[in-house]
């Protein structure tokens, strides 16, 4: 009962090929925006935002850009964390050259420079398919990796070796550096990542999305009827690197303030890699919830395992972490291998005729 | 510029044949230790078609296993028969809770199960036996630890590790072990009957599961060679997990399905990674070891998809 499109009619073609055509889901969303913009920046503590809710939205816009890419055009990448590393870098680069320009101006510039690599490494994508393109992805990785520690001109020559951020100011109010109030960058983040998100929706229901699933769903098909696999995967790749160095940019810029290059190494990418899988290949509602189950995941039980009693060392909890999320991890891939989104279609089924047992 | 890619490293090479020697044979050594572990990765592929992501923590995994019980104490020959029942427990396991209930999966959700494993094997292995790097206990196990010098010609030195010679003559035979397995006895022909077609080979009564559980254990087995050999060069310790991501461009370069294809990648791969290292290396500031194996098995990729030796794809609509 509580989800019943039953009696809601669409007069127009705009109502129907709206995102959010039934009523229920434009009030949910209106609920959760309220909660995101409003009642989280209300009550939550500096504690609850650096820690919890920035970096999820982060990983969340990651997750969607390697979505893009392996849940909508099939093509499976291992390299996110050096894409996002990319899109950090070269924002890092255009703050040093243009220092006054707008930041999130930068921010979004930064993601065309991780989209054009992406493109680079998606051209073997042509030939190559499958799993051994994945392997193929780890050349970008270990080669991108290589030139963020070997090529000194792209940290500014830093002793350390690793990227800082400098204090700025947007219309007279410190967004990066040490001095930014965790509130302001939330609000970047959320901001950046709800919009891209908007944004790609509607790329995926148009022309060049469907395009990407058809690829997906059977390349040589999608070949036959017209589709370029060119412009198919390469565009894929172009987007997916985008969103993938707009988060990492942002992930230095609003979250970290400082990266070193380990810190886009192969494990972020098998952590958006999870983010995606988890949370449900081909759903971007899926990519936030992968996103907030493994990113918090862990933040939970390295609080709640020590305040159940378990006097344990930090790096025992650290220990067990990893082996309570790799062990849910698998149980989640054996009861659910289509990830939370499928989850939620089959809760959403069950609102439609509940309390009934039979709509 | 161009003199300094394409001529400067042979007359290199020309001019001190004796390091180049050296060079050809830390390549092969190598090379021989890729093989290994690629061979893991083969004979899961083979078998299940999962892309086994956790074969590396599996030779750490049992590396750590055998040095462990040898610190508390246990005999180094009884420690290596527990470490291979070890193995054969946790071949079980996997088979049991992991791979059973992924049945038919597509492969992407085979290969996140697997790095889900990789997770828990790290945390596992690091509450049981802590996460400092231990040494391999080489002398132990009766292997042997010196070193030999040839001379070459009127001033060159080759310096060969008796542990080197060790880790290829025990490739070899492991490589041959299993070939004779594969190919003379009656498990290794349902194997290669379950590589060949799943449906084919349960219809003739061969257990999958059953089948499956062998081949991991066997990859236990050879993960825990390479992890002797590799532990015995290094210390034991979870960096070593790295030499996993070494051992995929061999895999992409022999091809998933192909156990020569995992030797002869294994020694492309090692000859090219350090006489690249070392000859073209210095051009670009060092360090290309890490990727340097992927560009040449992505270059090779693009004039053969499937590999050396993999089984062509065909595509059907």
């Amino acid at each position: 009962m509580l989800y019943r499109e039953a009696g809601q009619f669409k007069t127009t073609y705009e109502a129907d090929q709206a995102i959010f055509p039934l009523r229920q889901d434009r009030i949910g969303i209106a609920v959760i925006a309220a909660l995101a913009f409003v009642v989280v920046p209300l009550t939550a503590t500096d504690f609850f935002l650096t820690s919890i809710m920035t970096p999820f939205l982060i990983f969340a816009l990651a997750a969607i850009g390697l979505n893009v890419l392996t849940g909508y055009a099939g093509q499976l990448s291992l390299g996110t964390g050096a894409f996002m590393g990319v899109g950090a870098y070269s924002a890092y680069k255009l703050t040093s050259i243009f220092p006054d320009a707008n930041i999130i101006v930068v921010l979004l510039a930064s993601g065309f420079f991780s989209a054009a690599i992406g493109v680079a490494f998606g051209l073997p994508s042509l030939r190559i398919k499958g799993l051994y393109l994945a392997v193929t992805t780890l050349a970008a990785q270990f080669f991108l990796e290589w030139c963020f520690i070997r090529i000194p001109w792209l940290y500014n020559y830093n002793a350390s070796g690793a990227i800082e951020i400098s204090q700025r100011e947007m219309a007279g109010i410190v967004v990066t550096g040490p001095a930014a109030a965790p509130l302001t960058q939330y609000f970047i983040v959320l901001c950046v990542t709800v919009g891209l998100t908007w944004f790609v929706s509607n790329l995926i229901r148009g022309r060049i999305g469907r395009q990407w699933m058809m690829i997906r769903d059977m390349d040589i098909a999608a070949e036959l009827i017209g589709v370029r696999p060119l412009t198919a995967k390469l565009s894929a790749f172009a987007v997916s690197s985008y969103l993938c160095g707009v988060a990492g940019a942002m992930m230095v810029f609003f979250w970290l303030g400082a990266a070193e290059p380990s810190a886009f190494a192969i494990s972020l990418s098998f952590q958006v890699l999870f983010m995606t899988i988890l949370g449900g290949l081909g759903s971007l509602i899926g990519s936030y919830m992968g996103a907030a189950f493994i990113w918090i995941l862990p933040v939970a039980l390295r609080v709640v395992l020590p305040s159940l009693g378990f006097d344990v060392a930090a790096e025992t909890v650290q220990h067990l972490t990893s082996m309570i999320v790799g062990a849910l991890i698998i149980f989640f891939l054996i009861t659910e291998p289509h990830g939370l989104a499928r989850l939620w279609q089959l809760t959403k089924e069950k609102l439609k005729v509940w309390p009934f047992p039979y709509g | 510029m161009l003199y300094d890619i394409f001529v400067d490293p042979f007359v290199q090479m020309a001019a001190q044949p004796d390091f180049l020697l050296q060079v050809l044979w830390e390549g092969f050594v190598a090379g021989i230790l890729y093989a290994l572990i690629a061979l893991g990765f083969v004979l899961i592929f083979k078998a299940s078609g999962v892309f086994n992501f956790a074969q590396g923590i599996m030779v750490v995994f049992a590396a750590l296993t055998l040095v462990g019980l040898h610190e508390h104490g246990v005999p180094a020959y009884l420690a290596l028969i527990l470490a291979i029942a070890v193995m054969g427990l946790l071949a079980y396991t996997v088979e049991r809770v992991v791979m059973r209930p992924l049945v038919n999966q597509p492969e992407i959700i085979l290969l996140m199960a697997t790095i889900g494993m990789t997770y828990f094997l790290v945390g596992f292995g690091e509450f049981v036996f802590g996460g400092e790097p231990k040494s391999m206990i080489t002398e132990e196990l009766g292997l042997p630890t010196g070193s030999t010098a040839f001379q070459i010609g009127e001033r060159g030195l080759l310096i060969l590790q008796h542990i080197d010679i060790a880790a290829a003559v025990i490739a070899i035979i492991m490589v041959a072990g299993l070939g004779i397995f594969f190919n003379k006895t009656r498990i290794g022909r349902a194997l290669r009957a379950v590589a060949d077609d799943h449906q084919a080979a349960l219809s003739v009564g061969i257990s999958l599961n059953q089948i499956w559980a062998i081949v991991w254990f066997a990859a236990g087995i050879v993960a825990l060679a390479t992890g002797i050999m590799w532990g015995a060069r290094s210390d034991v310790s979870f960096a070593l997990e790295i030499i996993a991501f070494k051992a995929l461009p061999v895999l992409i370069l022999g091809g998933f399905t192909s156990i020569p294809g995992a030797i002869v990648g294994g020694l492309v791969i090692g000859f090219g990674e350090k006489i690249g290292e070392i000859y073209w290396g210095p051009l670009v500031g060092g360090g290309i070891e890490s990727w340097l194996a992927y560009i040449i098995a992505l270059i090779f990729l693009l004039f053969r998809p499937q590999g050396m030796f993999g089984e062509r794809i065909i595509e059907r609509v």
